[in-house]
């Protein structure tokens, strides 16, 4: 078994080191760290725009390029908080009340510096982890039916709608919306319309790029637009400064190894958000600390912990997405959506019939990080820069590329006014302190949900029992029972908790 | 509550409430089928009331809440965005990407109170000419450079 992955893995790697391969893969990494920089981008907003490049290329380095977008925006969302305090990476703001102070105290490169180990180990336990849990996950997902397929899906739309951060009844609801979304256009199984409104243009649904960047990229820039202001003052870092001492590295080395499987752990709960898994990270460091008191003041734990726990998360999320093609998180559902256009369908039998995609795109993840590393050391002073352009040449741009990308989807500029749409119910939608998030994860799991239930239905003669009968669907079920009354319970408690991060 | 300051959720929990409604009312007419043979109309009928429920929950939690101050978007800069992003679409279909392009960069920089007239066009003027460059002429995008009336 383990040499059978490692003989894989070494064909992923011939894949992977194919130029034209490795090329787009730099260039994905390259993309989300400059992304991951500027203020008021994120990882989806990145990928949403630079998806429609991948229409015209081969699976294997569209999905390389995708990936390393993911994990490079992780990387330079880090930068920004640590730097400038700037926390417009909702999973990165908890790495500012701990990263800033050590900036202000003139340790700011050393945070980077160990922002970057912990993100390089936990990445690289992650893709272990990948790696050998993979091919057991497909050998059991074989036996999985629809109700089975239902119940696990239920149970990323629950843990995704409730624990993506805010309050969980509005990711509830935010879910429900999405799935709405995601039945427009023809239904699969009787070919009737749906929520179309009687535009032929939406006969195939909303588009999953318009949605997405209607919500990530237009609604942002509407809210954001002459209110916020992200320039700050600016921080040299120079190479000699990011280097750790030995003490450092002793004080951030079990921080750094929690994180990671509390990362692991949440990666391969489908449906949880990364927000969600910095703060526990914070959190149980805090709580773990002989000094809670010092947290908040620079402690290099306060760095270490949550940065493993983001790449670690990020990694293993793949997991679930590959092997039974059910996103974890709604970036992931992006790159799912993407694969999906491609022609491949991410699930059990993907890594039988795309070998070189999986492997591949494995062998890619240690490269792309490896490249992150030798990319940030001496590009640090660069991305500094880049924080500091404006915002009002910023949004302009990107409104731009968002509207050129959407448009080369389906040559249609009907999806031109679909991201206006969204982009100006997302506004609303934000203004009314509504996460819009979870709609991503409702729109791409709504209709597969729908799909796997109706198939149930259909196999159990109209029984219900079907999905408590088969041991693994009902195994989900209860989780999701147990976790909504674990929503409901301590809820105080819990917010409490929250709270005391936010502080 | 002062003044500025409003019960939020209300108005979000409304929404949702209207909008699961809607979809509720919508769903029915798609037929709701049998259990064994379940019909287009089921999911968005309940999706959509569970929506509405949800909606409820959330505009009679805020009833227990204090109200916030909320500061609704900027009308300038959310008109320009919008503007600019309709006159994409327009001018896209009868003159084609270049001054497409140049129109929603021009219009979507002017929302920014910020941004000069001049430094709009320069903007707009760099940013078409490097997406010509790269999207029609490099990735080759299925759209005319220029056209004149319906293409």
């Amino acid at each position: 078994m383990i040499g059978q992955a490692l003989a894989d893995l070494w064909s992923g790697f011939s894949v992977a080191l194919v130029p034209h391969n490795l090329m787009w893969s730099f260039f994905g990494v390259l993309v989300g760290n400059l992304v991951g920089v500027l203020p008021g981008l994120g990882a989806l907003s990145a990928i949403a725009m630079l998806m429609p490049l991948t229409f015209v290329m081969h699976p294997v380095p569209a999905t390389m390029m995708l990936a390393g977008i993911f994990y490079g925006t992780i990387y330079g969302g880090a930068i920004g908080a640590i730097l400038l305090n700037l926390p417009c990476h909702p999973p990165h703001a908890v790495t500012c009340i701990d990263g800033y102070p050590m900036t202000k105290q003139g340790r700011g490169g050393v945070a980077l510096g160990i922002t970057m180990i912990a993100s390089f180990f936990a990445a690289s336990i992650g893709i272990i982890l990948m790696i050998f849990f993979s091919p057991v996950l497909v050998a059991l997902a074989f036996k999985f039916g629809p109700a089975d397929l239902f119940a696990i899906m239920l149970l990323g739309l629950v843990a995704g709608s409730t624990m993506s951060g805010g309050t969980p009844l509005k990711g509830v609801a935010m879910t429900l919306f999405g799935m709405l979304c995601g039945f427009s256009g023809t239904d699969v199984s009787t070919g009737s319309m749906r929520f179309t409104f009687g535009f032929p243009d939406l006969a195939d649904g909303v588009g999953l790029v318009a949605i997405s960047m209607g919500l990530f990229g237009v609604a942002d820039f509407i809210v954001n637009v002459n209110r916020a202001s992200f320039v700050a003052g600016g921080a040299t870092v120079r190479l000699r400064d990011m280097r750790p001492t030995r003490k450092d590295l002793k004080e951030s080395f079990m921080p750094m190894l929690r994180g990671t499987a509390i990362g692991s752990l949440f990666g391969a709960m489908p449906g949880t958000g990364p927000t969600v898994t910095t703060f526990i990270a914070y959190a149980l460091e805090k709580r773990l600390s002989k000094t809670p008191e010092r947290f908040g003041q620079g402690m290099i734990a306060g760095v270490a912990s949550p940065e493993a726990s983001a790449h670690a998360k990020t990694q293993v999320d793949f997991i679930p997405t590959m092997c039974l093609g059910i996103p974890g998180d709604a970036v992931m559902a992006l790159i799912m959506g993407a694969l999906i256009i491609q022609g491949v369908s991410p699930g059990p039998q993907l890594i039988t019939t795309h070998p070189d995609l999986f492997w591949g795109l494995v062998a890619s993840f240690w490269i792309g990080n490896v490249l992150l590393v030798i990319l940030n050391v001496p590009l640090i002073s660069v991305w500094v820069r880049l924080l500091q352009v404006p915002y009002r040449y910023l949004y302009p741009s990107a409104l731009f590329f968002i509207a050129v990308g959407v448009l080369s989807t389906h040559n249609s500029l009907f999806q031109v006014y679909e991201v206006l749409a969204f982009g100006l119910f997302g506004a609303l939608l934000l203004t009314l302190r509504l996460p819009v998030t979870p709609i991503l994860l409702g729109f791409v799991l709504g209709p597969m949900v729908e799909e796997n239930f109706r198939r149930a239905m259909q196999l159990s003669h109209g029984d219900l029992a079907i999905f408590l009968t088969r041991p693994i669907s009902a195994t989900f079920v209860v989780a999701c029972l147990a976790l909504i009354i674990f929503q409901l319970w301590p809820k105080r408690k819990f917010q409490a908790f929250n709270e005391g991060v936010d502080a | 509550m002062s003044r500025g300051e409003v019960r939020i959720d209300l108005y979000g929990g409304a929404l949702c409430a209207l909008l699961g409604c809607v979809a509720a009312y919508i769903g029915t007419r798609y037929g709701l089928g049998t259990p064994a043979d379940i019909g287009p109309g089921l999911f968005p009928t309940s999706i959509g009331i569970l929506l509405a429920l949800a909606g409820v929950a959330i505009a009679t939690h805020s009833a227990r809440e204090r109200g916030e101050a909320v500061e609704p978007p900027d009308l300038r800069g959310a008109l320009c965005i919008a503007a600019g992003m309709i006159a994409f679409g327009v001018i896209g279909s009868y003159g084609g990407l270049a001054p497409a392009s140049f129109a929603l960069i021009l219009i979507s920089a002017l929302g920014d109170r910020d941004n000069t007239l001049v430094r709009a066009a320069l903007l707009a003027v760099a940013l078409t000419v490097i997406g010509v460059v790269v999207f029609w002429w490099a990735l080759k995008l299925q759209m005319p450079l220029f056209a004149w009336g319906w293409s």
